[in-house]
């Protein structure tokens, strides 16, 4: 972490930020999920409109040693639009709820998106070149008169600009209910699973006409309903194996070969309430609004509204470690009830090498917690920072007494501009960061 | 200053609907910045209540509820009434008279309770249940309708069976009681309390217990 400490303290540079500069945000442009490819080499988002940006990396560029190739647009699409449900009469948002690459098996490259009820899987492929030279269309493709063919040819190819089809191959429809908050690829890159507020569906990718209910809370009278599932996800290399979470705070480990509704969980892994903290908001604070494995698949990450907790799965009754993001807020649930951020819902995600654990605040600040040096470090995604490799300067919250030089006071935080989606490179520390409408890039700096 | 009953500029709706509805802010104990270190929730409870049963009466009213907002406001309020119900002693702050005239006891949607409201979605949302319906012993299931094209939107199937008794067959037994229940039946004729007492934000326990009762589906409906 940038600040007094060793040699190993990263330092983070500002490197880019993609979107409108202007304060007044468009409604569809508003960020909704960030994800990197399992290379790094490419970074996804999704917006509340439908859209899906995808950003490739520059190859680096042997003469530039001090930073790392730029991300530029590589594809834009429209992933999914708005539809009406007759039945309910209802509008179904084209909102992207989250995306998930695949594996690059070949050339192209495919990933999963999904709004609130429908998943799809899209193909990104490159096309550099075509083919030219044919026989019976000219150039122009008009056919020509086959009489007027006196000789043969082989057509080749030749370069082309580089244009980026992105394609819908499968979709995945009419399997939910409720509104999809996860999705999750199994290690096998055959079957994923997609979780709504009640239900969790298994899917192989080949199959659009059906799908496997694995997991189903909702209970035979609808009074009943006291928790929801908040997040899912399939286990990083045990292909049997997937974790939910729920609005009380829990999280249920799952074996599928045990049976084929995993209604019934392997672990469940709740850490008992603190009596000191305990309020009316004790429930809702406590809701899990992510749960991230680590690259090992030894241990689980879950973020509530106040803190991160890395949990060890082979300990069920308490997390390993807990990292408080913004603890200064505990004193202003009441407000924050009031004004319905309570319910917000960050995100959470671990560094390539599970060392580092990061999770996004309110004014634009987002946190990041070194879980070997047990140091963290507060910055801040702002474009007054914007200049490349200019060093980010740590930020500190004061939650009460005299506010020193530097210090935000609790009461001047901004709590419209919230970063609920971060990502972290798998391989590099290089991370993305959203606030409302705009994509942060931030590096390492590179000596 | 935290913002306080503000919503954010881009949902224009809520923000509507909560600056009118702000009268409830009125009785706020003292604001958040005045509170240094932790406290307790500065709102008492009954203005705690008044605030949650406003926001599942404006979770309920949208197009399609946030199930989880939903389910986590009502467990609040069961927290709040639970702790209400425990110290029936606890005088209530008397209150101004609201400058907007929304009874705290909302209109009569919420008279019924909850879970019939939630009964409700349920009864609607069972009806596209048909198609994750499925024998358990099955590994893999179809839709009841296997000649479908995946691609086409939201299959019918069964339920155009109950669409040809057009639209109407389908509220049929559909609770309808929220437009023709009396709001409080027993408190008129108890203490011969006025209109005024009823919509004033200034219940008596023994009120609020019965719409607790009421919304908890404790009574037999």
């Amino acid at each position: 972490m940038a600040g007094a400490g060793g040699g190993n303290d990263i330092q983070w540079c500002f490197s880019q930020v993609k979107g409108a500069v202007d304060d007044d945000v468009a409604e569809a442009d508003i960020i909704s999920t960030v994800e990197f490819n399992h290379s790094g080499e490419l970074l996804a988002t999704g917006d509340k409109g439908g859209r899906v940006v995808i950003f490739q990396q520059e190859q680096e560029n042997k003469t530039q040693t001090h930073s790392r190739g730029e991300y530029n647009v590589y594809s834009t699409f429209q992933s999914h639009e708005p539809e009406f449900d007759y039945l309910k009469s209802l509008e179904i948002e084209e909102k992207i709820n989250k995306i998930r690459w695949l594996p690059q098996k070949n050339a192209a490259q495919f990933l999963l998106s999904t709004n609130d009820k429908t998943i799809k899987l899209w193909k990104i492929s490159e096309r550099d070149k075509r083919p030219e030279g044919y026989n019976l269309k000219e150039e122009d493709g008009r056919y020509r008169d086959p009489t007027t063919v006196t000789t043969l040819r082989v057509p080749v190819f030749r370069p082309m600009d580089l244009m980026v089809e992105a394609s819908p191959r499968r979709i995945f429809a009419n399997a939910h209910t409720y509104h999809i908050n996860s999705i999750s690829i199994n290690s096998d890159y055959e079957t994923y699973l997609s979780a709504d507020d009640l239900r969790i569906n298994l899917w192989h990718l080949e199959i659009t006409d059906r799908s496997f209910n694995i997991v189903d809370i909702k209970p035979a009278n609808m009074e009943e309903l006291t928790e929801v599932i908040t997040a899912a996800e399939f286990h990083p290399n045990s292909c049997n194996t997937f974790v939910y979470s729920s609005s009380k705070g829990t999280i249920r480990l799952c074996d599928m070969r045990a049976s084929a509704l995993c209604d019934r969980h392997s672990k469940l892994f709740e850490e008992p309430e603190d009596p000191s903290n305990r309020s009316f908001f004790s429930e809702i604070i406590s809701s899990i609004s992510d749960v991230k494995f680590s690259h090992s698949g030894r241990y689980m990450m879950t973020r509530d509204y106040l803190s991160v907790k890395i949990w060890d799965l082979n300990m069920e009754n308490r997390p390993v470690e807990t990292y408080q993001v913004h603890e200064y807020l505990r004193s202003k649930l009441c407000s924050l009830y009031e004004n319905d951020c309570i319910f917000d819902k960050f995100e959470c995600c671990w560094n390539g090498s599970d060392s580092v654990v990061m999770t996004g605040s309110y004014n634009n600040f987002f946190r990041m917690f070194d879980r070997n040096t047990k140091r963290d470090i507060t910055l801040e995604a702002s474009r007054e920072n914007n200049k490349p490799r200019t060093v980010l300067k740590p930020r500190k919250v004061c939650a009460s007494g005299k506010r020193k030089k530097d210090e935000i006071s609790v009461d001047s935080l901004d709590f419209n501009k919230k970063i609920l989606h971060t990502a972290w490179h798998p391989k590099e520390n290089i991370i993305a960061v959203a606030t409302t409408n705009n994509l942060y890039i931030f590096q390492d700096k590179v000596n | 200053m935290l913002c306080k009953g503000v919503k954010r500029k881009r949902e224009e709706e809520e923000e509507e609907e909560l600056t009118s509805q702000d009268w409830w802010l009125e009785e706020a104990t003292p604001s958040p910045s005045s509170e240094e270190g932790a406290g307790p929730a500065p709102l008492p409870p009954s203005s705690l209540f008044n605030l949650s049963i406003f926001k599942l009466h404006h979770g309920l009213r949208r197009g399609e509820p946030d199930l989880r907002h939903l389910v986590l406001v009502v467990n609040t309020l069961r927290r709040i009434q639970s702790s209400m119900a425990l110290e029936p002693s606890a005088p209530e702050p008397p209150c101004p008279a609201p400058a907007d005239p929304f009874p705290v006891v909302p209109d009569t949607p919420l008279c019924t309770s909850v879970s019939a409201l939630l009964d409700d979605l349920s009864h609607i949302e069972g009806l596209s249940d048909t198609q994750t319906a499925f024998p358990e012993d099955a590994p893999l299931s179809r839709p009841p309708d296997p000649g479908l094209d995946p691609g086409r939107p939201a299959p019918l199937g069964s339920l155009e069976l109950l669409l040809e008794d057009g639209l109407e067959g389908l509220f049929d037994d559909i609770d309808t009681s929220m437009y023709d229940c009396e709001l409080w039946p027993n408190l008129k004729t108890d203490s011969g309390e006025t209109e005024d007492k009823i919509q004033g934000p200034g219940l008596d326990v023994s009120e609020l217990d019965y719409l607790m009762d009421v919304i908890v589906g404790t009574q037999t409906l």
